[in-house]
């Protein structure tokens, strides 16, 4: 008989429990209801700040996350459980219904505590905790302005996170502790200190040893009046029904000095309860600080009754993180299904948090609690690092550690937890830049040491899935789950691959061991101008369709030589040979730039007595400009002389190159644009155009919020503010779809173009052969904060040099199509023939086909064919 | 492997036609040359001057395109791709070296002493599968 299991919550930890069921017990005879409370399915809440810029809900959906590829599972989402009956055995939701169950699961989750400090229940106080806590954060915070301050109360991981988003959202963040440190539960004192000076240097003003907050109302801009006369002066409601109430913050700390913030919003984050009201109400046992208690099989009191994740006390402990968590929906999922072996055996603690730059790690016994443990510590001021390791009393076992600064002996380290050190010198593990030659390595770590904790994967899952066929890191993640929660052990994982002797190829070719980026390099140093010239030296064979037009792209990206200049010429690939787009009958399509859209009525009607004349198909391609379809290779030369006299250039709709810079019409027109986007768009696309890149390049420039000219759904775009650009980078379309993400805010049009270079070059010199922006970026080490180092903080000291081979670029471009109409060398090769050059392609045939002209294909029923 | 070679006797050799001055060529790309009866082939000139010619018609894409494609080698062997599907075939013998039950008719050519390519009205090799030249 089909069992009913009824799932309350449907967060990371509920996706776990159901996702479990469909893949290791996908033959159990369950029917399982998932009631979520919010709008969305389950999202990933551990990377709830990636939200921020992007405002992008569905991509922090989980794979699957309404389970549609299992039959056996209904989500309803949006739904609020009421009561539990556990007589009856079935729960009530908001909407008056009954669901009844034979098991039912508690995924409940955890709430945001709010202390009861003074206002807090204020207009314009805050919690982080799910994404329409930050919808509205955001709101309040444009409401407010640039440069308006913000309060975080509660300095943790969760709270440097939240101080991180008001930065992002161009306010300045305060971040209040009542410890006398950042991140106290996971850092020492020592640590601490260090982690506090990074996070002032990023722009954070950090209040320490706060013991007392009081927050107040104030209308915005009469603070100083209200200020004078106390709380008293301070409590009208006026101005928070004006919706321009600020807030100010008095925060005294326990020496009695008091700083008062005149804030635009609070954000509470200082911890979370687990939500066990559901149960209690129901008469199910809790634990004495809260959560439903459970025993080591996640059952409640009442056994039709299970609490996995953070609302459950297992065996009275409440775990606040994702790893114990899946690890209970995993047991429940289990025991519910008969296979009674499982159960919760603990939980991995170790946090891991990079932010802004900020590398923090902590694992195991991080305060040294252990009686007569030992401690190194390796704390360098200068390199601004700080790192901690606990061993036992015989120095021998590691006990914990922790990491501010560089988290790099992180990795290897927290494997080793509870195990014999495999150095007998522990300083050597933890001294920066010793850690290659300390014996600590992948090789090091035991077959059942964890390498993903969200995920519970170890190294011998991982050798496993290896042997098992799975060679690459796309290939382990697929089949053990490693390295798709927080991403933090993907460094790891490849090192788990090298180790078993996975060699991960970045040859780009059978001609050439190096990649890509690394033949971008070799040309850069070497000055090496021939392919001829860098297979000798550099490779091997005669080259193919791969390694040729790579190096054609890097010769063109790094000089503005013809494309088809001598031994170029044979390098490209059929589109940039003919400068032209084949189409599939061996005609080309020919597209004339357009920057920004932007026509003129001579040349519409160029183009139109082009495509008469030729007779050619007409369409309006997506990125605003004309494609004139099914010219024969001998008709090219005549057509681009009637586009170059009518002031046209080539659009380069054929190579890995800049194509578009779509646009709205922007403040000339429009009447809601706030900055001239075509003015901006033609700008930026007279700046680029020609320039040669691993992939196409496009771009888009919106007038206003409303993008109009869809800019997030392009390599770059632009979208004006009332202040000047946002800068947003690595959206695109195709296959995998992906909206760009915000570099930079509020730029000038000077500091905008810079940006846009440098973004690009650095693109051009690092991506991977046929890599567009997207990957690019999510496969760059730092992802998005890295790029924003490098481009807007010069972090690598490259931006000079970008802007300069950009400037080479802009001042050396020529219209391919003018300089071959120039050149009868180049010309001859247009011809249909080398033996006939005016006789037609006798194979070339179209037909009418709904009065659409379309190309007729060899073999066809309406061609003879010669035998 | 479902191609089969026939490669006929070269006897009383096939006729051959004039297709241009070796000059023309660009080192590792192809022109198009059209023959007597309307057929075509893709004529190429290597790194190394050795020149060939196959059938023109791209045997998977079915249009006139082999002469656009690019000339390298694949583990060493001689090889045009195709500029439209990216399939690659032997210059020497028309195998197809990703598809083996698809290949390419290759034609005989010849330098002269004068530098003027001439290639034979007829190929040496033909495939099963392959496409009328």
């Amino acid at each position: 008989m089909t069992e009913h299991i009824v799932v309350v919550g449907h967060g990371m930890v509920s996706h776990r429990f159901v996702s479990t069921l469909g893949s290791r017990y996908a033959d159990a005879d369950v029917a399982v209801t998932v009631i979520g409370e919010e709008p969305d399915p389950a999202y990933d809440r551990v990377g709830l700040s990636a939200y921020v810029g992007a405002w992008e809900r569905d991509a922090l959906h989980l794979d699957d996350a309404r389970h549609s590829g299992d039959p056996r599972v209904t989500v309803r989402s949006g739904r609020l459980v009421t009561a539990i009956d556990t007589a009856a055995r079935r729960v009530e939701l908001d909407s008056g219904e009954y669901v009844d169950y034979d098991t039912l699961v508690l995924a409940t989750g955890s709430r945001a505590f709010v202390p009861p400090v003074p206002g807090h229940d204020l207009p314009g106080c805050h919690v982080y905790r799910t994404l329409d806590d930050l919808d509205a954060i955001r709101a309040a915070a444009e409401r407010a302005g640039a440069g308006a301050h913000g309060v975080v109360v509660g300095g943790g991981l969760l709270g440097i996170e939240a101080a991180n988003a008001l930065s992002l959202l161009g306010l300045v963040p305060h971040v209040v502790e009542r410890n006398d440190r950042l991140m106290p539960v996971q850092v020492d004192g020592r640590g601490g200190a260090l982690l506090c000076d990074l996070i002032r240097d990023r722009g954070i003003d950090v209040h320490l040893s706060v013991t007392d907050t009081v927050i107040e109302e104030s209308a915005a801009g009469e603070a100083d009046a209200a200020g004078g006369d106390g709380a008293a002066a301070a409590g009208g409601g006026d101005a928070s029904a004006s919706g321009d109430a600020g807030l100010r913050v008095a925060l005294t700390s326990d020496d009695g000095e008091t700083d008062v913030v005149d804030a635009a919003l609070v954000v509470f984050s200082v911890g979370v309860r687990p939500r066990d009201e559901l149960a209690r109400a129901a008469g199910i046992a809790v634990a004495e600080r809260g959560g439903v208690l459970t025993d080591r099989a996640c059952r409640t009191s009442d056994p039709h009754v299970y609490a996995i994740g953070e609302c459950a006390a297992i065996e009275g402990t409440c775990y606040g993180l994702v790893g114990p968590g899946y690890t209970s929906a995993e047991v429940a999922a289990g025991q519910i299904t008969g296979d009674a072996g499982t159960e919760f055996t603990g939980a991995d603690l170790a946090t891991k948090l990079k932010l802004m730059g900020v590398d923090v790690a902590s694992f195991g016994d991080a305060h040294g609690r252990t009686p007569d443990c030992l401690e190194v510590v390796v704390d360098d001021p200068v390199a601004r690092t700080y790192n901690k390791l606990v061993l036992s009393d015989d120095a021998l076992t590691l006990l914990g550690g922790v990491f501010v600064g560089d988290a790099g002996p992180y990795q290897l380290l927290k494997p080793l937890l509870g195990r014999t050190l495999p150095s007998s010198n522990p300083l050597s593990l933890i001294t920066p830049g010793a850690a290659a030659d300390s014996g600590v390595g992948v090789d090091a770590l035991p077959d059942d040491a964890q390498i993903c904790s969200c995920n519970a994967v170890s190294k011998g899952d991982l050798r496993e899935a290896i042997c098992g066929g799975a060679c690459d890191v796309p290939a382990l993640k697929a089949c053990t789950r490693a390295g798709t929660s927080c991403g933090s052990c993907l460094p790891l994982m490849r090192q788990v691959l090298e180790a078993e002797g996975v060699e991960q190829s970045t040859a780009l070719c059978e001609h050439f061991d190096q990649s890509r980026s690394e033949l971008y390099e070799i040309v850069t140093v070497t000055g090496i101008r021939t392919f001829s010239g860098l297979i000798g030296r550099f490779g091997r064979g005669i080259g193919c369709d791969i390694c040729k037009p790579t190096v054609a792209s890097i010769l063109a990206s790094t000089s503005s030589d013809h494309v088809l200049d001598g031994e170029q010429a044979a390098l490209q690939d059929t589109n940039d040979h003919f400068l032209a787009n084949i189409q599939k009958n061996g005609t080309y399509s020919v597209v004339p730039r357009m920057p920004g859209g932007e026509v003129t009525a001579e040349q519409l009607i160029v183009i139109g007595e082009i495509a008469r004349a030729h007779d050619l198909y007409v369409k309006v391609t997506g990125g605003q400009r004309i494609d004139m379809f099914g010219a024969r290779v001998e008709e090219l030369p005549a057509i681009w002389r009637r586009l170059v006299d009518a002031g046209m250039e080539s659009g380069h709709a054929y190579g890995k190159s800049l194509r578009t810079v779509k646009s709205c019409v922007g403040t000339s027109w429009c009447r809601y644009g706030q900055q001239d986007s075509v003015a901006m768009a033609v700008l930026l696309e007279t700046r680029y155009r020609g320039l040669r890149a691993p992939h196409k390049i496009k771009m888009a420039v919106s007038g206003c919020a409303r993008e109009c000219a869809e800019a997030r759904g392009k390599d770059v775009g632009v979208i004006a503010t009332e202040n000047g650009w946002n800068l947003y980078v690595g959206g695109n379309g195709g296959a995998t779809p992906r909206h760009a993400q915000l570099l930079a805010g509020d730029l000038t049009d000077d500091q905008l173009i810079r940006y846009i270079d440098r973004t690009v070059m650095f693109y051009v010199r690092t991506a991977e052969r046929l890599q567009r922006m997207a990957p690019w970026l999510e496969a760059l080490e730092g992802g998005l904060d890295h790029l924003r180092e490098v481009v807007c903080d010069d972090s690598l000291g490259l931006a000079a040099e970008l802007e300069e081979r950009m400037e080479a670029h802009v001042a050396g471009y020529v219209d391919e199509w003018a300089a071959v109409l120039d050149d009868p060398d180049k010309l001859a090769r247009f011809v249909s023939f080398v033996n006939a050059p005016e006789a037609p392609d006798p194979t070339v045939q179209f037909e009418q086909r709904d009065g659409r002209k379309v190309p007729v294909l060899l073999g066809s029923p309406a061609m003879p064919v010669r035998s | 492997m479902t191609a089969t070679l026939s490669r006929p006797a070269r006897a009383g050799a096939a006729p051959e036609i004039a297709v241009c001055a070796v000059d023309r060529l660009i080192a590792g790309r192809g022109v198009a040359a059209l023959l007597p009866d309307g057929r075509q082939v893709a004529v190429y000139k290597l790194d190394d001057g050795e020149v060939h010619a196959v059938c023109n018609i791209d045997p998977v894409a079915r249009a006139a395109v082999m002469s656009r494609g690019l000339v390298g080698d694949r583990a060493g062997v001689p090889a045009v791709i195709s500029p439209i599907g990216k399939q690659a075939y032997a210059l020497e013998d028309g195998r197809g070296l990703d598809d083996p039950s698809r290949g390419i008719s290759v034609f005989p050519t010849r330098v002269a002493e004068d530098g003027t390519v001439y290639v034979a009205t007829e190929p040496a090799v033909r495939h099963a599968r392959a496409t009328a030249a």
